[in-house]
């Protein structure tokens, strides 16, 4: 899959929503005997590593913390070490494994997308995103701003969104 | 096309040397202040990449662009780290930081018997042909101020 992820952050930089879509790798079996290198624990109905590495067997951290780290990051430091002058926040952050796209609305609310670096079309993909949640999320009566988005039409019409991009299409007028 | 500024840093976190070409706007604190941002950023940026990443990492954080900037990173197994700021029409830098790491770097300050590892740089030499070889890149054009 090409796009990994979707999150959007709020004003205040907590995560209000959250799409993961990475094929795990296949994974390995390994017989560990005891004592264990790793302290393991249940985390949403896995198990998890959340201490110690051994073969790449690695810890995993709360992602809604790196959001919140992270929207700081993007705006305040990035904008005041410029050497420019009215500069953003961080738009795009690229690494050999992912490409992280940033957009942020002018109410403050931040969409991140996480995917292949080869993958093109995001900025448009980003917008979309904007369009469906003002049209699915702002527009549901039951929803309060700021808060975690739980709307179904919105993860629909996401996942419907992320399969056009992804074949690289064009979001026609009326799609 | 334009290179902003250079620095580079070793793996406590001082730097080792800063360059500045083309600045428009200060950053409006000292520069060991900005140094000592510039480190922290990039730390907690790595940190971020390696924990947000879906696959392993061979080489890690990039680089990053804005509206109105692009920065280049570049990290030697030693922990020495280069990083340069120049305008968006720069594709990819990450030759060029390690042409100026291996050419310049290891050339002139590693195997000078007087630099001392892990202090500013003093090397007249090594200033002014870093300044040379940025100022030699294709994509570096002095800005009519």
């Amino acid at each position: 899959m090409a796009i990994f992820s979707v999150y959007v952050v709020n004003k205040a930089g907590g995560l209000i929503y959250q799409f993961d879509n990475y094929v795990p790798r296949a994974e390995a079996e390994k017989t560990f005997s005891y004592p264990l290198d790793l302290v393991l624990k249940i985390h949403d109905e896995k198990v998890v590593v959340s201490f110690g590495q051994r073969d790449g067997i690695r810890g995993m951290s709360s992602v809604a913390t790196s959001s919140g780290v992270f929207r700081i990051l993007l705006f305040a430091i990035g904008s005041q070490l410029s050497p420019e002058v009215g500069s953003s926040g961080i738009e795009m952050l690229e690494t050999d494994m992912f490409k992280l796209h940033c957009f942020q609305t002018l109410t403050g609310i931040k969409f991140i997308v996480l995917a292949d670096p080869r993958q093109s079309g995001i900025d448009a993909l980003l917008r979309k995103i904007y369009e469906i949640y003002s049209d699915f999320a702002l527009k549901n009566p039951f929803y309060s701003l700021e808060m975690p988005i739980r709307c179904e039409l919105f993860d629909q019409n996401l996942k419907g969104a992320l399969e056009i991009a992804e074949k690289a299409g064009n979001f026609g007028p009326g799609s | 096309m334009t290179v902003h500024n250079l620095y580079i840093f070793d793996r406590n976190g001082s730097c080792l040397h800063y360059g500045e070409w083309n600045r428009k706007k200060e950053a409006g604190i000292s520069k060991d202040e900005e140094f000592k941002l510039m480190y922290g950023m990039l730390f907690s940026i790595r940190s971020f990449c390696s924990k947000m990443s879906p696959l392993d990492m061979k080489d890690g954080f990039l680089s990053f662009q804005t509206s109105k900037y692009k920065l280049h990173y570049y990290e030697t197994p030693t922990g020495i780290k280069i990083i340069m700021n120049t305008d968006l029409g720069v594709p990819n830098a990450r030759d060029i930081l390690h042409q100026i790491y291996s050419t310049l770097y290891v050339e002139y300050i590693v195997k000078n018997p007087l630099c001392v590892l892990g202090e500013q740089l003093s090397s007249d030499l090594f200033s002014t042909r870093l300044d040379l070889y940025i100022r030699a890149l294709p994509f570096f054009s002095p800005r009519a101020a």
